[in-house]
């Protein structure tokens, strides 16, 4: 007999790990094909074009994927986590229902008019429309990371028969963990859209396109993510005070504190063991956890033995945070290092070049292992100290699940695959054509000498 | 507002539940008409086709989003035991609604020869979604039980309601093409359209004899005269596609959209008559609309959103069509 508790979850776990990596995606690229637009308008110069419409490719792939594996969301919650609706529907339902009422028609909306419409609206609204399928992208994150951070961090409710009732929705939205999960979040899109535009443009200058729009983009996205990258770290270190303040456990977890201790080291690397309730192999730096999270080398953190039933499994949430960190330094030591040589010389190095283009996608696994570190270290919780994650699921057979799961997993594997083979394909094709040809007709509404002469001939 | 009861509520959101259910199978159905239907030997069509619901299809889906939402938010009950019974069909259905949306988006990007491998996963993830949303609405029809008899019924209601999309794509392409294309759209309408007459008939002789209170809907007086008009509705609008279909096109290309029109009557026709059926029930014979229902808190907040939203909405949509009316050309990504 298959196991559905552990089949449901490894599947929720499969679903919207694949969908994430596609909104991480098109949260921060819808704002900055913004960018490209309004620049385009503002100087009718047509590298800003050039940028937009390759750009605007990748974003329309990325978002086709991100809405399908979105809908399986949607009926995920009631065919395998019954439960959770059953307790809190009262508060999660009306947080659902606002995302979809106020985004996803919006964002659904206007990119058809984004992606069609340039030749068929005026400019100004072609530009409002790539403006608001941004907005509605963020209005999406806002609303399921106001609806995680209740569930990580629960407050203006009250329990009667077992069922949660709404008392302060103020309190509600703005719960304690959501300001920092939503910058955090919001960054780590950032970041993601920064190396993925800068390691795409990366290799169409290493494969030799000598056009400006790839100099322009690749600049863009550098020299944002020096900016962003120390930015990140610091609300990253505000959101785990936040996390320590609300979830001790999943600290405990993140640092590999089995037991309380004053001083407590900073763990660079260990194996946890949970049968012994120790680190094997620690390198670690004295006293340094402590320091960096009660901002006194001699305060105390509390251990895994202070939750004796309700931690999460502490390996994969210790090891899933060095990934996230080590990624998030890497970035920050890149940024910098390619930034500073791209300002001094104009042009980066092959290695350079090199190390982008073999970057391009690291935000999705930094940003995967954020979310593991706070999906996995809520655990045992679904919804923290409410409901415990085996008292949702669903009483579907573990044969259908593992069913299901099988289709699910073949299907993003194929995707995935063809997903980073066309966007490099894209690229690819991209270095022998214009993207933005002056001499169509009817394309700039104010012509420039060059189309004008075109339209003389 | 005293008038928002939990009655009352319960029986807004079913109202709307039921609103969005119709919509998607309109909206979503004319797209996913267009790929069950997908001409296969011609590059030229299908490029046409696919640009006349490139800007449309993913708000298209959307409408599926927000029923299966409300469902969720309103009537959590009846979604957990709806899918649950529904399990394996609902994730072949996801899995088509995936394979086609990204193929929808694949074909016009990758190598040119992969393309048509791309337009291939777009028709087959079109009649999987079509054809296991048929299949859900037969076992739903059925009571939600698995027994020899209502799989049968299903893969057969799975095969009408595919060719109730087909037909209602085709209509929509007849609209927004020209030439041997839309002659193409005007014999695929006329073969969906025998099936899906079919299909009607077969339900609606089937459906009150499984349920009791179905039969009763339909034959208690005085109501059931007042119902009795909408099959008589319906199987009129199918006379007057027959007619209307044998004639295009005409010069000018005068009543392209009749087609299609006639297809979303159809289409109402069909629902009400489905909803009128079931009514009070959410899950057949199981758990009606009331007992389902949230608490009255919430969907009273829900209640003001969508107020407020859904006409904004309606309006911006109404700007996408108009932006794009008129006959699909070659619509190109920007």
């Amino acid at each position: 007999m298959l196991d559905t508790l552990i089949l449901s979850r490894i599947q929720f776990a499969a679903n919207i790990s694949f969908h994430i990596l596609f909104p991480t995606i098109t949260i921060a690229l819808g704002w900055l094909l913004v960018y490209f637009k309004i620049r385009f308008d503002l100087s009718q110069h047509p590298v800003w074009m050039r940028a937009y419409r390759f750009w605007v490719k990748v974003f329309a792939l990325t978002f086709a994927l991100g809405v399908v594996s979105g809908i399986t969301m949607s009926f995920q919650f009631g065919t395998n986590w019954p439960g959770f609706m059953e307790t809190v529907g009262n508060i999660a339902g009306p947080l659902l229902a606002y995302e979809i009422l106020t985004a996803f028609f919006l964002e659904a909306t206007m990119l058809g008019i984004m992606l069609f419409g340039f030749n068929k609206v005026p400019r100004w609204l072609h530009t409002l429309a790539t403006l608001l399928v941004a907005v509605g992208t963020t209005m999406s994150a806002f609303w399921i990371l106001v609806l995680n951070s209740w569930m990580q961090t629960p407050v203006g409710f009250e329990m009667r028969d077992g069922v949660a009732h709404a008392t302060d929705w103020f309190a509600i939205i703005f719960n304690p963990s959501f300001p920092y999960r939503f910058t955090h979040m919001m960054m780590a899109s950032a970041l993601t859209v920064c190396f993925l535009v800068a390691g795409i443009s990366a290799y169409r200058l290493y494969r030799g396109d000598n056009k400006k729009a790839p100099r322009i983009t690749l600049k863009t996205a550098l020299f944002s993510a020096a900016l962003l990258a120390p930015l990140q770290a610091f609300i990253g270190d505000l959101h785990g005070l936040n996390t320590l303040e609300h979830q001790p456990a999943k600290i405990a977890a993140m640092e590999g504190i089995w037991h309380t201790e004053q001083g407590a080291p900073l763990v660079l690397f260990a194996i946890p063991d949970a049968e012994t309730q120790q680190n094997r192999f620690a390198i670690e730096i004295p006293k340094l956890a402590s320091f960096i999270l009660t901002h006194d080398f001699n305060g105390e953190l509390k251990g895994i033995n202070e939750f004796p039933d309700a931690h999460p499994p502490v390996a994969p949430v210790f090891y899933s945070f060095r990934v996230m960190v080590g990624i998030g330094l890497l970035m920050l030591a890149v940024a910098w290092w390619c930034s500073l040589r791209l300002y001094r010389h104009g042009e980066l190095s092959q290695l350079q070049y090199k190390v982008l283009i073999g970057m391009s996608f690291s935000g999705w696994i930094a940003t995967l292992a954020g979310w593991y570190v706070t999906e996995i270290g809520r655990q045992p919780y679904l919804i923290h100290g409410v409901l415990k994650t085996r008292d949702a699921v669903t009483t579907v057979a573990g044969e259908q699940v593992a069913l299901t799961l099988i289709m699910y997993l073949v299907l993003y594997v194929v995707l995935l695959i063809a997903y980073v083979r066309t966007i490099f394909w894209l690229a690819k094709r991209a270095i022998d054509v214009e993207e933005y040809d002056l001499s169509l007709p009817g394309l700039p509404e104010r012509k420039t000498p060059l189309a004008t002469t075109g339209a003389e001939q | 507002m005293s008038w928002l009861t939990a009655e009352n509520l319960a029986l807004v959101f079913g109202a709307l539940t039921a609103l969005s259910v119709l919509l998607y199978a309109i909206l979503d159905g004319y797209d996913l008409g267009v790929g069950i239907t997908l001409p296969m030997h011609e590059e030229a069509w299908r490029d046409t086709a696919i640009a006349s619901i490139g800007p449309f299809w993913d708000a298209n889906e959307t409408w599926l989003v927000l029923a299966v939402g409300l469902l969720l938010v309103a009537f959590p009950a009846a979604h957990s035991a709806i899918l649950h019974a529904l399990y394996l069909p609902a994730a072949l259905l996801l899995i088509g609604l995936i394979l086609r949306g990204v193929a929808f988006d694949f074909r016009a990007k990758v190598k040119p020869e992969r393309k048509r491998n791309w337009d291939w996963t777009f028709k087959f993830g079109s009649f999987l979604a079509t054809f296991s949303q048929g299949f859900m609405l037969g076992i739903y029809v059925m009571g939600l039980e698995y027994r020899t008899g209502s799989i049968i019924f299903a893969c057969f209601s799975g095969l009408c309601v595919t060719a109730a999309y087909a037909m209602i794509g085709n209509a929509w392409l007849i609209g927004k093409t020209t030439g041997d294309l839309q002659r193409r759209a005007i014999r695929q309408c006329k073969l969906a359209g025998v099936w899906t007459l079919a299909g009607i008939l077969a339900v609606s002789a089937i459906n009150p004899l499984v349920n009791a209170n179905v039969y009763q809907v339909w034959t208690q007086p005085p109501l059931a005269y007042f119902f009795s008009a909408i099959p008589l509705l319906c199987f009129a609008m199918f006379a007057l596609g027959y007619v209307a279909l044998k004639r295009l096109p005409l010069p000018d290309d005068r009543g392209a959209w009749l087609p299609f029109f006639i297809c979303k009557v159809i289409f109402i026709c069909s629902f009400v008559g489905l909803a009128l059926s079931f009514y009070p029930f959410v899950v057949p014979n199981q758990l009606t609309l009331y007992e389902a229902a949230s608490s009255q808190e919430s969907l009273t907040i829900i209640f003001f959103g969508a107020v407020i939203v859904i006409p904004i909405i309606a309006a911006y949509t109404a700007v996408a069509y108009y932006a794009f009316r008129g006959k699909a050309d070659g619509l190109k990504y920007y």
